[in-house]
């Protein structure tokens, strides 16, 4: 027989406001079993799981069930103080009254009856727990990074420096990210590369670190701890260890005609190309779409000009396999494709471009050499418009994302300004839905832009952008004045949404992590656990989780670095005792159960069973791993004998919770 | 169908732990209504879920029974909610040779996103299993006491 607990939590008014907390303890302590009923404001603060403690022990309790907020929440709590008392955590019930009760149901009544069912359900559950024990899993001391953007370089160094290996598998042929394209950084205009390149630097000459670039996560196995992960490793057409980065391939490659993607297309490169003269590893790359010896085998410049022999038009993709304990996902985001903003023209003229593309047309090692010149003419623009939440903060049916990406307003004040200090004689126009400025010296920087700049910022959209003579008619409204605009424009500035990196949604299937409605990585908690994933051993850095700009991306990189260190800190980790147990006597050696197992948990040995007249039989049984077991249940269901069974979730268990919500 | 007065169906929700349980969380968290008649059960993954339980639930006087899983391709355990799916497509047609309305029984995927697709759905489900009153099929009359 059981002596179980029940313990009401009135979570403040959050439980208590809607539901009859003293009502629900009354009502349950008469069920059987139930030796000792209790109800208080905050169960989870000291003081409340200390009178768990005292009843556990006074009471001699062999089980406890928590009225309260959602296990997600605070079963982990409840189940320490479980164990603070001497009692096994496992012998913890929560009934969700909070979450799905008190904060969804306005008629005390009602919610009252409710919250009495859902706790009777977790009684007769804790009815049938039985102590479980936690199995131990080594940790593999190795994490990986996947994104070499200025989130992934931050978390790897962070995590090479607490003395762990880190790989960093970047799917561009250089590490560096978004953050190299950009020409300078707000609030401070610190140039952007000076601050990132010393640290991708700092990244190649860390021994701890090493970095797979041209690659992609071809597979992930295992779980946190024991990640097993493929890394295709992409086929470049020359050998990475002899190549020397002199770039003599480069100058020479006769194929000139290849858009270049680093600058977002505003020029060409060479069919064997380095992205940028930083570039980590500074490694040559073929484009295999446009080589000509690839494709024809007709030329072959870059392998004659090649003193070191590095290049290989034979290479394959390759597939390397690697044990790590972590990983951090860093994939990072792009601007959104903006085929479907017809109206601001930008597939029809070249001068109206994205603000990425500006930044390109203004760094000093972009297209134009840092001279800001226009796409199509090369002529210096003399009136720019930029046009802000070009795809951000649009409602559900539009084309856009319905969220505010966050880094617009302040980049867009960042080009205004630049603008006017490096060319006086330019009308700068930024047409705005409202300016965002919260963040260290922000909005000061916004007003200087204003105020000191005389950039003219108008509330208002833009409704149409035409060219017309070499010229860009920009229609737009004046909502504070109420009147209508046309303005002859040189350049357009799109301030384009930003998106998650399409690899991230593949990538969250293979690591079974969840997203949200826009493809973002979810956080295991929004407040109180924003660098985990759901998923154990599995961590979010950067823009992957949600807009960032570069100092909150960096900061999440060091949390996100420290939580990682915490993990391959540990020499072991406790598993989840909530694993398929086979009962062999009632297994029959089918194999469905092995056939449904996602993990390969299930094996089978042959048992000896001691038979009517003392002889013997040997029978095959399944045996559960319980280290490789994730709990899932699926075989327990495949089992046509009903010898698999899950602990913790056992059919009894939640057959006993359908009787008591149905009764 | 007779529908009785202030008739207050028994519905009984398995929801997997990864999305759905938390997409109901979410529910909360936004406070939005759903009614009182849904009664939540978590199972680690819609995989746990045994056909056997549903049919208990009705048996014991549950009017409706729904699982909600995560979305096809996003199941924690990578595969789960594939079995579940074709278990539950197996019940489904058991349910209809027993008698029972189809519409008492019904999966739908919800993540741990979807707090008003969570709250919708239940709505939707507990005015469908009103409408069709009291389910009398299957029920043991020896557990109504």
């Amino acid at each position: 027989m059981q002596r179980i607990g029940v313990f009401v939590c009135w979570c403040g008014s959050n439980i208590a406001a809607t539901v009859d907390v003293k009502k629900v303890a009354e009502t349950l302590g008469k069920e059987p079993c139930v030796v000792y009923y209790e109800n208080y404001q905050y169960m989870c603060s000291e003081e409340g799981q200390n009178k768990i403690i005292n009843a556990i022990h006074e009471h001699k309790l062999s089980g406890i069930v928590i009225c309260s907020c959602s296990p997600r929440m605070h079963e982990a709590t409840f189940r320490r103080t479980a164990q603070k008392a001497g009692l096994n955590p496992y012998m913890v019930e929560i009934a969700n009254i909070r979450e799905q009760c008190s904060w969804i149901h306005k008629d005390m009544a009602t919610a009252t009856e409710k919250a009495i069912i859902l706790g009777r359900a977790a009684i007769a559950k804790v009815h049938l727990n039985t102590p479980l024990q936690a199995g131990e899993s080594p940790v593999v001391k190795r994490a990986l990074v996947i994104g070499g953007g200025i989130a992934g370089i931050q978390t790897a160094l962070d995590i090479a420096d607490a003395g762990f290996e880190v790989d960093i598998v970047e799917k561009k042929p250089t590490i560096g990210g978004k953050m190299s394209q950009i020409d300078k950084t707000f609030p401070t205009l610190d140039c952007s590369a000076c601050i990132l390149t010393p640290k991708m630097v700092d990244v190649a000459q860390n021994e701890k670190i090493h970095i797979y670039s041209y690659s992609e996560v071809a597979a992930v196995k295992g779980f946190v701890g024991n990640f097993d992960v493929t890394i295709k490793r992409k086929a470049r057409y020359v050998k990475e260890e002899l190549c020397t980065g002199c770039g003599a391939c480069t100058e020479k490659c006769p194929q000139k005609k290849v858009p270049n993607d680093f600058n977002l297309g505003l020029d060409n490169k060479h069919a064997i190309y380095i992205p940028f003269a930083q570039a980590v590893p500074k490694v040559a790359t073929i484009d295999p779409d446009y080589c000509m010896m690839l494709k024809t085998g007709k030329c072959g410049v870059c392998s004659k000009v090649c003193a070191a022999g590095a290049i290989d038009y034979k290479q394959q993709d390759e597939l390397v396999q690697q044990q790590y304990g972590a990983i951090v996902v860093a994939t990072g985001y792009n601007p959104i494709d903006l085929k479907n903003y017809d109206e601001f023209a930008y597939s029809q003229s070249p001068d109206v471009v994205t603000s990425l593309e500006f930044e390109r047309l203004t760094n000093a090692a972009g297209p134009t050499g840092g001279v800001l010149l226009r796409p199509s003419d090369r002529q210096h623009p003399h009136t720019i418009v930029f046009v802000q939440c070009v795809g951000s903060r649009e409602s559900g049916e539009g084309c856009g994302k319905t969220y505010c990406s966050k880094i617009c307003c302040m980049y867009t004040a960042k080009h205004a300004m630049l603008t006017r200090e490096k060319y006086p004689d330019t009308e700068v126009y930024v047409f705005y839905i409202d300016v965002r400025t919260p963040g260290k010296n922000f909005d000061e920087f916004y007003r200087r832009a204003v105020e000191e700049y005389g950039v003219h910022y108008i509330k208002g959209m833009v409704g149409k952008v035409s060219p017309e003579n070499g010229k860009l008619m920009v229609q737009a409204s004046d909502l504070l004045d109420n009147k209508q605009l046309k303005i002859e424009a040189d350049l357009v500035v799109l301030a384009a949404a930003i998106e998650p990196d399409p690899s991230a949604r593949p990538l969250a299937t293979m690591l079974t992590t969840q997203m949200d409605t826009n493809d973002f990585f979810t956080e295991a908690h929004p407040k109180l656990r924003p660098v985990e994933s759901a998923t154990a051993g599995i961590f979010l850095s950067g823009c992957c989780q949600g807009p960032k700009d570069i100092p909150e991306t960096v900061s999440q990189a060091s949390a996100c670095a420290a939580k990682v260190i915490g993990l391959l800190a540990k020499d072991k980790l406790l598993g989840n005792p909530c694993v398929a147990e086979s009962n062999e006597l009632m297994c029959n050696g089918c194999s469905s159960c092995e056939k449904v197992c996602p993990y390969g948990a299930i094996s089978y040995v042959d048992k000896e069973f001691k038979m009517p007249n003392r002889t013997i039989a040997v029978r095959r049984v399944a045996n559960v791993n319980p280290a490789v077991c994730q709990g899932c249940g699926a075989c327990t269901v495949a089992c046509p004998s009903g010898a698999m069974d899950l602990k913790g979730f056992s059919n009894s268990q939640i057959m006993a919770e359908v009787d008591a919500i149905c009764k | 169908m007779q529908v009785e007065k202030n008739f207050e169906p028994t519905v009984v929700a398995f929801c997997c732990n990864w999305c759905s349980y938390a997409g109901a969380d979410l529910s909360g968290n936004n406070r939005i209504q759903y009614p009182a008649n849904v009664k939540i059960i978590r199972i680690p993954c819609s995989c746990r879920l045994n056909p056997m339980f549903i049919l208990r639930a009705f048996q014991r006087g549950a009017d409706g029974v729904i699982l909600c899983g995560c979305h096809p391709g996003d199941c924690h355990y990578t595969s789960g909610n594939y079995f579940a799916r074709r278990r539950m497509t197996l019940l489904f047609s058991m349910l209809s040779f027993l008698g029972i309305e189809k519409e008492r029984c019904r999966v739908e995927w919800v993540s741990a996103a979807e707090g008003a697709k969570f709250a919708a759905t239940m709505n939707d489900f507990v005015a469908t299993i009103t409408r069709l009153g009291e389910n009398k099929k299957l029920e043991d009359l020896r557990c109504k006491k």
